[in-house]
């Protein structure tokens, strides 16, 4: 057998990638403040929130296999648990553990809801798309009075403002104004981005990948899919409450449009778009789609739902693979391997357990 | 008693208005196993198409139940040629690029007619249930769930077009080598659910008023319940819509109709977990 | 009597109207090697994919060293020490070779050990060569040499193999079959196989299955030589 040197596209980006991806990040954040006017550098600082957003999403997707079409359920808890622990606590640091914490027992229930009982991957996505709106629906109606918890106010479809920006912890008075923000949030997705790395390089990342890629030969090795997808998920939540906390800190106010459908369609077209399968992908994708958007809103020529509508169904059909993993197909192929990487190392939508890759339909 | 009725009435209007919103999604569910994420967008258009219809003079009852199943019908058999039939056996797929074209059309339908929902006038008016005054209008809701339904039923069970959507369902491969040609299929019964979707649409427009993101409350219900419902078209929509529709109304009769709404999607939610594949996938399994 | 390191009592495997598998009695002793041959459509992989877990049977008990194992999760079975290469091939088609049988080797062992293993399990099978290539990449001959050492890495008692020699060369075939007897020395096997050479290379005792129950149990020799086992294979056997 003659051994043949094939660069393959490593999913986690290798050790290279990964130092030139924090060294940008850092420069990124001790940088921007100086480029960027206060406003301009909202608008990064929510860029980076909806990037830690898209890695949860693109974390437990595309690594873990699971389709979760309400990710903004754990947006959303996150938010708004930041904000009525901030609105009854003197000091935030308490509030942004919540914001981690409320939506991982969330998701840790409603893990354990889908994964043990054998729902397959499909209607995954339809119960998850489900409890986002259910969770709308609860929200939105809590206009009045009598909705509060402790000295939060729900709000209803009006939501929750002026609620309290974080402050350094143990000095209540220390609150972060927007330059504060900006390094709180890139550091937040630099930190994200080298946990999640991490994760995967342990035993545990290994096999939830392993999972991934033939669930029934993990099971018949001894590994119990169920509590791997759970922990997934609730990983994944717990940063996706961490985005959420971010996002209400941006316009010191949260409302029940952070459930809502399209906040779910955005997550998860930053993930397609930006590249499943791998770590900055979502990132990249979530950037560029949230600019995108911001172009698209202060034009009126095209309506942002119908330019987003058109991105997605795009990718769908002709780069499924997403952004990242073409460019790096191709930088590959242009440093000098003999053979294309395959595609079975690319993970699209559809190369995940348990959908039916090549069937008829109807089967 | 007359408040018995009167909630009567009103479970017997949810559970048609459900049946009416999920018969389409289930129509292409059942035969190629594909989430059609923009079916809320299909019953847009068709209630679109009801009020433009309205706006110039067409008859209200041929503008419902003719022209929006015909124009969302033809909708779907562009979209279906256009887009689906690349993602045949890509069941991920198929929903991420249905939820782009349910974006899309709300972005287009949004340029086009702007954010302003619009009202198209209730052609019927109230009558009395003892001491309550119910709208007539619901019976119209009944009627048209029933006859969906029914015709659906008839359709598959004595036309020869049925027969031939029910081989290409159990053995598209079997049907090909006996002469059909599949994809044919798939593109007459995408554009068969899409047209119930805009009938759907068009008699609930005089209710729910007419706008652009008017779909979104309509696609996580129909989903649920045909996911709930199973595999046999007919009787799971009938069955899923029933059970559903009655915890509907009652919860929202005893509550508020938010909570309602809450308790149709808990318990459907509950429903998929016990029953993975739907009620007809463990009872009357042979049924249409 | 020492307790048995497999048995199946009675099992039964109903489908709708249809037995794949019928009042099937089975009993494999420690470190035994045994074939299972049968035309297809006979429920020999059936049979497999209920010891492994992945189906529970209609009827019937399986005991794994006197242990109840009859519809346990296949994890669960797998760590009491079942290993199977199924028929249709399951491997990690985009992880290396060398990450692949990490896996199996990882679980519950130290770092060093596991990769101790990882190594020892590729030098056996020869597959040190192509240690960093994706899996999905490799000829079918090589992935099911992956798959035999993702599953000896897993380090169990016994060893369910499906159709181990299915697309390989004659040179593949023979390495095969002293892999096997080489594994047979410390671990049971079940050997599933349509090819009459290799199972006469490697067999002892053969169990002939037919329509979802066992024809016959004997010596190799006895169940070639045996008419009713040629009539079913050339069809003639109407039940």
């Amino acid at each position: 057998m003659k051994t043949l040197k094939i660069a393959r596209p490593r999913p986690t980006g290798g050790a290279t990638g990964f130092i030139t991806v924090v060294v940008i990040g850092i420069a990124l954040l001790l940088g921007l403040p100086s480029i960027f006017s206060t406003f301009g550098l909202l608008q990064m600082t929510v860029f980076a929130a909806m990037a830690i957003f898209a890695l949860s999403q693109g974390f437990i997707w595309g690594f873990g296999g699971i389709l979760c079409f309400g990710q903004s359920a754990f947006l959303g808890l996150g938010g708004y648990a930041y904000a009525v622990a901030a609105l009854n606590m003197t000091d935030t640091t308490g509030a942004v553990a919540l914001a981690i914490l409320v939506p991982m027992v969330f998701a840790a229930g409603l893990g354990y809801f889908m994964f043990y009982g054998r729902i397959s991957d499909a209607y995954i996505g339809v119960i998850t798309l489900t409890v986002t709106i259910i969770l709308f629906n609860l929200i939105n109606s809590t206009s009045g009075d009598i909705y509060h918890i402790g000295a939060a106010p729900l709000g209803g479809f009006n939501g929750i403002p002026s609620v309290p920006p974080i402050n350094i912890p143990g000095d209540p008075n220390d609150q972060l104004d927007p330059t504060g923000l900006w390094y709180a949030a890139m550091g937040a997705l630099i930190l994200c981005y080298i946990f999640l790395k991490w994760v995967l390089g342990t035993r545990f990342g290994r096999v939830v990948v392993a999972i991934r890629e033939n669930e029934t030969r993990s099971q018949l090795l001894g590994y119990d899919p169920r509590l791997y997808k759970l922990l997934t998920f609730v990983i994944g939540a717990g940063i996706a409450g961490l985005a959420g906390c971010l996002y209400t800190n941006w316009g010191a106010f949260i409302s029940p449009t952070v459930f809502n459908l399209t906040m779910s369609a955005q997550v998860i077209i930053y993930v397609l778009v930006g590249g499943l399968g791998t770590l900055i992908g979502p990132i990249l994708g979530a950037i560029a789609i949230q600019y995108l958007i911001v172009l698209a809103g202060g034009q009126h020529v095209i309506d942002p739902n119908l330019l987003l509508g058109v991105v997605l169904i795009a990718f769908v059909l002709l780069v499924p693979q997403g952004v990242v993993p073409v460019i790096r197909a191709g930088a590959s192929r242009l440093l000098g391997s003999r053979r294309a990487p395959a595609a079975a190392n690319m993970v699209t939508a559809d190369a995940l357990p348990h959908s039916s890759a090549q069937q008829e339909p109807g089967q | 008693m007359d408040l018995t009725g009167l909630l009567g009435f009103n479970v017997l209007v949810g559970i048609g208005t459900l049946a009416l919103i999920t018969v389409g999604l289930g129509v292409i569910y059942g035969m190629m196993k594909i989430i059609n994420l923009a079916h809320g967008e299909f019953m847009m258009l068709g209630a679109y198409a009801t009020y433009v219809s309205t706006a110039h003079g067409i008859n209200i009852w041929i503008a419902m139940l003719v022209i929006s199943p015909l124009f969302v019908g033809l909708v779907g058999l562009v979209v279906e040629r256009t887009l689906i039939r690349f993602l045949y056996g890509r069941m991920i797929d198929t929903m991420l690029a249905t939820w782009g074209l349910s974006l899309g059309l709300i972005g287009l339908m949004t340029s086009i007619f702007g954010n302003d929902p619009r009202g198209v006038s209730t052609p019927l008016h109230s009558f009395a249930i003892g001491r309550y005054d119910a709208s007539l209008y619901g019976i119209v809701i009944i009627l048209a769930a029933c006859a969906s339904l029914i015709g659906l039923f008839a359709m598959l069970r004595m036309t020869r077009f049925g027969l031939i959507v029910r081989a290409t369902m159990q053995n598209p491969n079997m049907a090909a080598a006996l002469g059909v040609a599949p994809p044919r299929i798939y593109m007459a019964t995408f554009a068969l659910g899409a047209a119930l979707a805009g009938l759907a649409g068009g008699v609930l427009a005089p209710i729910s008023g007419v706008s652009p993101v008017m779909g979104a409350a309509f696609i996580a219900k129909a989903f649920i319940t045909v996911l709930g419902g199973g595999a046999a078209i007919v009787t799971g929509t009938a069955l899923a819509s029933t059970i559903f529709g009655f915890i509907n109304e009652i919860v929202s009769f005893k509550t508020t109709p938010v909570i309602g709404e809450v308790a149709l999607l808990l318990a459907a939610v509950v429903m998929i977990r016990i029953l993975p594949q739907g009620i007809t996938g463990r009872f009357l399994r042979r049924s249409l | 009597m020492s307790v048995p390191l497999l048995e199946a009592q009675g099992v039964t495997m109903r489908f709708g109207g249809v037995s794949a598998v019928a009042d099937v009695n089975f009993v494999l002793g420690e470190v035994e090697l045994r074939c299972l041959i049968g035309p297809n459509g006979a429920g020999k992989s059936t049979f497999f994919k209920i010891l492994t877990g992945q189906l529970r049977p209609t009827e019937g008990v399986i005991r794994f060293r006197g242990q109840d194992i009859t519809g346990a999760h296949p994890h669960v079975i797998a760590r009491l020490g079942v290993g199977i290469k199924t028929q249709v091939p399951n491997v990690f088609n985009g992880l290396t070779v060398r990450e692949g049988i990490g896996i199996a080797a990882g679980r519950r062992k130290s770092l060093k050990r596991a990769r101790q293993i990882v190594d020892e399990t590729m030098e056996l099978l020869q597959l040190t060569p192509i240690a960093g290539m994706p899996v999905g990449q490799l000829a079918h001959g090589q992935r099911q040499w992956v798959e035999i050492a993702t599953v000896l890495a897993q380090e169990p008692d016994l060893i369910l193999l499906d159709e181990p020699a299915a697309g390989m060369t004659h040179e593949e075939v023979l390495r095969t079959s002293e892999l096997i007897r080489m594994i047979n020395q410390k671990q049971a096997l079940v050997v599933v196989e349509h090819d009459m050479q290799f199972i006469r290379m490697i067999a002892k005792t053969v169990t002939v299955f037919n329509r979802g129950r066992i024809l016959i149990e004997n010596t190799v020799d006895a169940v070639l030589a045996d008419p009713e086992v040629r009539d079913v294979y050339l069809g003639k056997q109407t039940h």
